[in-house]
């Protein structure tokens, strides 16, 4: 059996994830931390009134509750049924930057907490930053002509 | 009624936009990390291109809590900051509009790490 | 040339075993036949790193007793775990005052170390040995995957690290001989899924017991039990099939580590169990206890490693596998 033939039987032999469990899981629970940032969203608009700082309140309070809940050890819990369901959202961004501080404070707080916190968030700032960095390039070019 | 209904197309449209990365995750195969850099910059180009707008009009904390919310953020900083401040906003935007939200993840994460120990999945 | 097939003139013995597994490995169908475990699988200690070392420290020590000899009774260690540079054997070890031999054989080192341990014992050169493998959860799951805390889904094809220890002192006496063995070769089938391991590993081991079936006038049926550790369940799947498409069907006899050291069902481990305190905990705890009260009599187990790191993956590169087999027979 050469490498392909190998690598299609194999694929074809591999338990599939159960798609539709997984995905109602993900619905479930995504759809519920997304109506609880829209809760937060409501209340702190009635309450501040201001739309930048809503926002910056709901960011906040959610990772605020994912680092907590990743602190106690029962993000992960939830998250090994819930998939891209607590991935996605950003108290998943939260999680990945918090297991990351924790896990490796055993090499201490500069080479292990401080160096180590974004190895697995780091991309999403980079890619965002960059992609936010060219749609402003862009913006500003055809606003030049507008 | 009209508040409820925001919170019920919230959990519709929050709940798709997982569901969509889920079938990603399982069907393709991506790792998870190459999932959210997918979506961020979707974010950023849908609100780019006037879609993402109006799904947040729509749907609220729906579509501003997931990962694409960020990346709307990121866009409608830059947007705002170009606007101001010319070319040099097109790389101050992303941040200034993001800052609370990494700041508190740098810094909860930081006190977590002073307060709790990794535990052994079970 | 041995054509790949060692076969022992002097026939090593099996002198004594100890095995330790952290709470999930005890909570599994095998639970109570390990001699020690620790609760929160830390061994008390406060890295996963040192705990994994501890476990290799105690494993050593309780087989070194139940053998009844002291520091100076053992020629050559041979230890190996996952950890990068094997620093879980090296400092778990430090304190023995004994000629020390690392390896890496990922997932194959139990085996690997018995093969090399017989070696040395039929050639004359040690009169006895001792070897000792580990692998830790945390520890692994830390260096080749994502933090503990963090929120992730791992895919039905996925195996579970798991947190054990065994060691094995070699040499004349003892119930148990190793009267062969096989050094496999390396074997890359072009899997790069780093979960499915199993998949990874399987033609190696089909490769490494061809082998030993053609050099050797033995078939299947001659043994009790073909075991291998640690394939999972798709690999097992996927070894049974290869080979008897080759001819050779072990259907019969066949089991693996990974899927006898946690109830599948329970416990929720997706593929089985994999590492290198897998086999090692498993034969030592449940295998070698069997053959030594003559429930089995010749059983072959074929340990099987997956050759990567986490930055080759990273680069895209497919994963080497490797299978070593030792044959361990009960003298009636």
């Amino acid at each position: 059996m050469d490498k392909s033939s190998y690598s299609d039987y194999v694929k074809k032999k591999a338990k599939k994830s159960p798609i539709a469990r997984d995905c109602i899981f993900a619905f479930i629970i995504g759809g519920a931390i997304c109506t609880l940032g829209h809760s937060l969203r409501q209340l702190y608009t009635y309450l501040t009134g201001d739309e930048e700082i809503t926002s910056s309140l709901v960011c906040t309070t959610l990772i605020f509750l994912s680092v907590l809940l990743t602190g106690l050890g029962i993000y992960d819990k939830i998250a090994s049924k819930a998939g891209a369901g607590t991935i996605v959202p950003i108290t998943g961004f939260a999680n990945a930057v918090s297991s990351a501080a924790i896990d490796n404070k055993s090499e201490g707080y500069v080479l292990g907490v401080g160096a180590k916190m974004f190895i697995i968030a780091g991309p999403v700032i980079v890619f965002g930053m960059l992609s936010g960095a060219i749609y402003g390039v862009i913006y500003y070019i055809t606003s030049l002509f507008a | 009624m009209d508040t409820f209904l925001s919170y019920i197309y919230a959990f519709l449209v929050g709940g798709i936009i997982c569901v969509i990365a889920q079938i990603l995750i399982d069907k393709t195969k991506l790792s998870p990390a190459r999932i959210l850099v997918i979506y961020v910059c979707a974010g950023v180009l849908l609100t780019g291109i006037g879609i993402y707008q109006p799904l947040v009009d729509f749907a609220g904390g729906g579509a501003t809590t997931p990962l694409t919310g960020f990346g709307y953020s990121i866009a409608k900083g830059v947007r705002k900051a170009v606007d101001e401040k010319g070319l040099l906003g097109a790389l101050t935007g992303g941040l200034t509009a993001t800052s609370a939200g990494i700041a508190a993840a740098i810094i909860f994460g930081f006190i977590a790490s002073l307060i709790f120990s990794s535990k052994p999945k079970r | 040339m041995n054509n790949g097939v060692i076969k022992f003139l002097q026939e090593p013995k099996i002198m004594s075993t100890y095995s330790c597994v952290g709470s999930e490995e005890k909570k599994g169908p095998l639970g109570m036949l390990f001699n020690y475990y620790s609760e929160d699988n830390k061994f008390g200690k406060e890295t996963w790193e040192k705990s994994e070392s501890e476990m290799q420290r105690i494993a050593l020590f309780g087989a070194m007793q139940n053998a009844g000899i002291k520091d100076t009774g053992l020629d050559i260690l041979l230890a190996g775990d996952l950890l990068n540079q094997c620093v879980g054997s090296s400092f778990g070890l430090s304190d023995y005052d004994i000629p020390y031999v690392g390896l890496y054989g990922a997932c194959s080192t139990c085996a690997l170390g018995l093969a090399l341990g017989a070696c040395l014992i039929s050639g004359g050169m040690a009169e006895r040995v001792g070897t000792v493998t580990s692998s830790h959860f945390c520890s692994s799951e830390r260096q080749f995957r994502f933090p503990l805390e963090y929120g992730g889904q791992r895919p039905p094809t996925a195996q579970w690290t798991v947190t054990g220890a065994g060691a094995f002192i070699l040499g004349n006496q003892g119930r148990v001989s190793i009267p062969e063995a096989v050094f496999g070769k390396i074997k890359d089938m072009g899997i790069k899924d780093v979960n499915n391991m199993g998949a990874a590993m399987a033609p190696s081991c089909v490769e490494t017991i061809k082998t030993y079936f053609r050099e050797t006038d033995h078939s299947p049926e001659d043994f009790d039990m073909i075991i291998t550790g640690d394939l999972g369940y798709e690999g097992s799947e996927i070894l049974k099939e290869l080979l008897l498409s080759e001819g050779i069907d072990i259907r019969e006899n066949h089991t693996d580590c990974g899927l006898l050291i946690y109830d599948m069902e329970a416990q929720d481990k997706h593929a089985g169990g994999s590492g290198c305190g897998c086999s090692a905990s498993v034969i030592s705890a449940h295998i070698l206890k069997r053959l030594e009260a003559c429930e089995l009599q010749d059983v072959l187990f074929i340990g099987t490693g997956a050759l990567m790191n986490s930055l080759t993956v990273c680069q895209g590169n497919s994963i080497p596998a490797i299978s070593h087999l030792v044959r361990l027979k009960t003298e009636v």
